[in-house]
């Protein structure tokens, strides 16, 4: 490995956190360096890009590599057996490069969009960067909630100060709707390791430890449902996807880029990494019953994202579908399905990024996003035109483009497993090209309808560098699938593998425990059962 | 050196000494002479400190009834460092309120004494004792600006309904006296446990009354009526001082009694505690929600602490006592401070204390704004906070004890509490502020003591392990 002995990971979470404070530490009190704040802070987002795909060139893919590479591990609290403890493995590893590419894209989106309190601004997208780069990263399960719960504050502020006018009741709702999910999780988080301990003598919120424990079947269901929920409602999957809506609309667009861009992917990630591989048995026994959410959030995001005059709450909704295909890849649980899965997360991070900032460009110049404001701007900006027509045709899911990837790949995994919900979710593919074709259609072809959109600038240069990358990494993406599937392909193996030795527990044995107690003393798993 | 039969109480002398200085100095003060009385407490303080750090693991014993193990002193520690937070906001408050030095000062030593006599006392007669010397110090705190109505009013509440409950828990006293012919903890401990009394009527009604007694002082619901109002009305250092000191003591005596004494009977008590807690933990949310003085806003959040508190004595294992004291900790420094961010922003006439008054706080007082913020979060229970770190240990007790239904229902609540604490900093971030004058900016002294409170609770929360080490050091020798 070419860094061995460098903490990167630590590194490359310290990185944004040490800007942040250097940028707090500057004067701006009269905002006369406001320049100064933006240009710092993309510059520090750059560097952790750089570090970041350092990480790549020398993360080991071949088969043969360690399941998590780039290990760190100190003590943290020695009694409860909490460590801080990370390392990565293909998955997260893409995920991280997400997180550092979206970054700077996303700040640079806001130079027009935010005059305000640009400094502060600026510390809190960073300090969401090391948050989000931490919760992939985390190998140890106290640590994990610690950056997932971390998140939450940034992206509130976020969206209550920088927002537009409904930002208030949007910010509390995202804060408390995810919190609400996540503070069940953590009482499942401290049971699990609790489990350790009677199991074992010693607490452990280690992952690696938690999968080898045999968590018994009364237990397992109520822990699984309590991890589902939280990511579940972090997806978000149908029906707690309500707050996504209001989030995104309200959230100003370097916002919704990241929100959409990286934080659903953390419950999509959270589901793979652990609430499928902690809890199994039960995870097994309730994937049919996450398909069929899945499904229906892939057809009710669709319908619901046809109707929207809002071209914003159009394209949260549209997240809300395509989420749903992330879901369904899981459920599948076979290597396809989860391939699909990881590299949809990818694709969606990419296309609905994009969507999302040239939204925002648009939003930018007329202060509005209705979709009956506009008409006809193809005459206007023909290049603008043409990088929404790349990423509305990746988020599509074009053959040749990312999205036909993941969405493919899902399709084929879930065909495998239980071909009626590949049905329903095919549906979900011919409904997404309705809407965001007609979209595109009546924003951009016809005749110009209104006069002030007669006159609007073309791509700045700025927006170039925010729009160019995007529409290259999603032609890429389409055309050099193999380039991302492979690092994850490893990960993706062993997580299915560690399901295929599984059965499903059945359904009810939760409730009835509720009645009878519980039954099976808790056991480590034996060595060689899975793994 | 060998233990002396004063060992144990020179933390306790160490304040009441201080005490008794500033109550002379005051009498002695030229009318237009300042004196600094504060500095003299803060010498107290410290001293009692250091003595309580030099104790550290002798278990140290002083007449038969007054104990310094190292749950005791653990508790002296965390009262040290609310007094001297308490010291430092007042020091300018005082002044501004036209509150006399000396009195106050001697005032709050005298409870302070009183709350470390309540954690350091091992017999119920000397609690009784030390919870009237600090009840009838905070009485008059709170009744202190005798030219406002409201605070007249609540000191009077706040007596009344103390004296009333004092008077409960005395009569409990009584009662175990008569079971166990004895008033003393591990005496009466023992009694209990050799004759198996588990169902005597008369033990039942003793153990009712102390948790009525008890349920008071730490403001559990439904013995919690008096609190939203006192804490309202008292000048709102003072409110920071009894919400975290009073309460600290109370449960750490109510810890003590329950888990020693009348730990055999721990089947008995639970249940009533549990749904104690339930109502604690979810009227301190609810009601709180519907607030719009912040104060009070607060006062129900503490009592909402209350009954996370309550959480872990339920649990009654290691992790619970431990965690006992980490919440203390945690929850005394954020919320002393927190208060003194509020009481730093009142003037003469007005608390300054409505919602409405935070608006835009931000922009004319960003670094208090970002204070006030990190303090809301950490009793809101956010990483990497204070109150994370207590929350999670809480509530690992309880599930450990296999009480996952309390340690749900506490979860939640926390989550309906953090709609509260945001309300507050939607005002000071995301508002706009109106023609209302702007609060003065802050004197420096205090402004030390918020960003030292403020390192403590982002050093709790993101280092932890070496206050959890010492709080399980605290609980391995007792119980």
């Amino acid at each position: 490995m070419m860094v061995t002995g460098v903490p990167i990971l630590t590194l490359l979470i310290a990185l944004p956190i040490v800007g942040s404070l250097a940028l707090l530490a500057l004067p701006n009190r009269d905002g006369s360096k406001d320049q100064t704040m933006r240009l710092g802070a993309l510059a520090i987002s750059l560097v952790t890009l750089v570090a970041s795909l350092f990480l790549w060139a020398a993360f080991d893919q071949s088969a043969g590599a360690p399941a998590f590479q780039f290990v760190e591990r100190h003590g943290w609290i020695p009694t409860f057996g909490i460590e801080y403890s990370l390392g990565l493995d293909g998955i997260s590893l893409m995920l991280v490069v997400l997180t550092t590419f979206l970054t700077p894209i996303a700040l640079l989106s806001s130079w027009e969009g935010i005059h305000e309190r640009v400094k502060e601004f600026s510390i809190f997208m960073l300090l969401l960067e090391a948050a989000m780069i931490g919760v992939f990263v985390s190998m140890d399960l106290f640590l994990f909630y610690v950056f997932w719960d971390v998140v939450l504050i940034p992206m509130y502020f976020l969206i209550g100060i920088w927002g537009y006018d409904q930002r208030l009741y949007a910010s509390i709702k995202f804060l408390l709707y995810t919190m609400a999910g996540s503070v069940l999780m953590l009482i499942a988080i401290i049971g699990t390791a609790w489990l350790h301990q009677q199991a074992t003598g010693q607490y452990s919120f280690d992952l690696l430890k938690l999968y080898e424990l045999r968590v018994p079947d009364h237990l397992q269901y109520w822990f699984f449902l309590a991890f589902a929920l939280a990511f579940a409602i972090k997806v978000p999957l149908f029906p707690f996807h309500t707050w996504l809506p209001d989030a995104h609309v309200q959230a100003p667009t370097p916002g919704s880029v990241i929100l959409a861009g990286v934080m659903l992917k953390m419950g999509a990630y959270g589901l793979l990494r652990f609430a499928f591989p902690m809890f199994p048995e039960a995870a097994l026994a309730f994937a049919p019953m996450l398909a069929t959410l899945s499904v229906i959030a892939i057809v009710y995001g669709a319908l619901v994202a046809m109707v929207q005059p809002d071209m914003k709450k159009l394209v949260a909704y549209s997240s809300v579908s395509h989420m749903g295909f992330v879901v369904l890849g899981i459920a599948a649980m076979n290597v396809q399905g989860v391939q699909g899965a990881s590299y949809q997360m990818l694709a969606h991070g990419i296309s609905t990024g994009g969507l999302f900032a040239v939204v925002g460009m648009l939003s930018d110049r007329r202060h509005t996003r209705l979709i009956s404001e506009f008409g006809g701007l193809k005459a206007v900006m023909p290049r603008l035109t043409a990088a929404f027509l790349i990423v509305t045709l990746a988020s599509v899911g074009l053959p040749g483009m990312n999205g036909f990837i993941g969405e493919f790949l899902i399709l084929l995994g879930a065909f495998r497993w239980e071909p009626k919900f590949v049905v329903v979710a095919g549906l979900g593919v011919i409904l997404s090209a309705v809407y965001m074709l007609w979209m595109f259609q009546r924003v951009y072809y016809g005749a110009v309808t209104s006069e002030e959109n007669r006159h609007l600038p073309d791509l700045s240069v700025r927006e170039w560098a925010v729009i160019g990358p995007l529409c290259a990494m999603s032609i890429l993406m389409g055309v050099a699938p193999n380039l991302f599937l492979a690092p994850m392909e490893p990960a993706v193996t062993r997580i299915v593998q560690r399901m295929e030795a599984r059965e499903p527990m059945r359904v009810d044995a939760g409730w009835r425990s509720w009645f009878t107690g519980p039954a099976a003393p808790v056991t480590a798993r034996r060595a060689g059962e899975g793994q | 050196m060998s233990t002396s039969a004063f060992d144990a109480v020179v933390p306790v002398v160490c304040v009441a000494l201080a005490g008794l200085f500033a109550m002379l100095a005051e009498a002695f003060r030229g009318k237009t002479e300042k004196m600094p009385i504060g500095g003299l407490a803060i010498i107290g303080l410290l001293g009692s400190g250091f003595a309580s750090i030099l104790l550290w693991d002798r278990n140290a014993s002083s007449f038969g009834v007054v104990t310094a193990d190292n749950f005791a002193l653990f508790v002296n520690l965390i009262l040290v460092v609310v007094g001297v937070l308490t010291v430092l906001f007042s020091s300018e408050t005082i002044e501004r309120d036209g509150i006399p030095a000396g009195e106050y000062y001697a005032l709050v030593l005298f409870a302070i004494v009183g709350m470390m006599l309540m954690a350091q006392s091992s017999d119920l007669l000397l609690m009784f004792l030390a919870l009237e010397t600090m009840s009838i110090a905070v009485y008059v705190l709170t009744g202190l600006r005798r030219d406002q109505a409201n605070a007249t009013e609540a000191a009077f509440k706040y007596f009344l309904l103390g004296a009333f409950a004092s008077s409960f828990f005395l009569y409990g006293i009584a009662f175990i006296y008569g079971v166990t012919g004895t008033t003393h903890l591990e005496r009466a401990g023992a009694a209990i446990a050799a004759q198996s009394m588990a169902d005597s009527p008369m033990l039942l009604i003793a153990v009712g009354l102390l948790i009525v007694g008890f349920a008071f002082k730490v403001a559990a619901v439904p013995f919690h009526m008096w609190s939203p109002d006192a804490y309202e009305g008292a000048p709102t250092v003072v409110t920071g001082f009894m919400s975290t000191g009073v309460k600290a003591a109370a449960v750490a005596a109510f810890a003590r009694v329950f888990l020693s004494a009348l730990g055999p009977l721990v089947d008995d008590w639970t249940p009533v505690l549990w749904v104690i807690a339930v109502l604690t933990m979810v009227v301190g949310t609810v009601v709180g929600v519907s607030q719009t003085s912040i104060k009070r806003m607060l006062a129900y959040s503490s009592i909402a602490h209350a009954g996370y508190l309550l959480v872990a004595i339920i649990a009654a294992n290691d992790v619970g006592k431990a965690s006992l004291l980490f919440y203390l900790a945690s929850y005394a420094v954020t919320n002393v401070a927190a208060f003194g961010i509020i009481a730093m922003l009142g003037s003469k006439d007005s608390a300054n204390d409505e919602l409405r008054d935070y608006a835009g706080l931000a922009h004319s007082h960003p670094a208090l704004a970002a204070l006030l913020t990190v303090f809301l979060l950490s009793l809101g229970g956010f990483p990497p906070t204070a109150g994370f770190i207590a929350k999670w240990y809480t509530f690992s007790a309880a599930v450990t004890e296999g009480y996952y239904g309390l340690a749900i229902i506490g979860m939640l609540s926390s989550v309906v509490s953090v709609y509260f604490y945001l309300r507050i900093v939607v005002m000071m971030y995301m508002t706009e502020r109106d023609a209302r004058p702007v609060p003065p900016p802050v004197p420096g002294i205090a402004m030390a003591g918020l960003v030292v409170s403020m390192i403590a609770v982002l050093y709790l929360g993101v280092l932890p392990a070496q206050v959890i080490a010492w709080a399980e050091q605290s609980i391995a020798t007792i119980f």
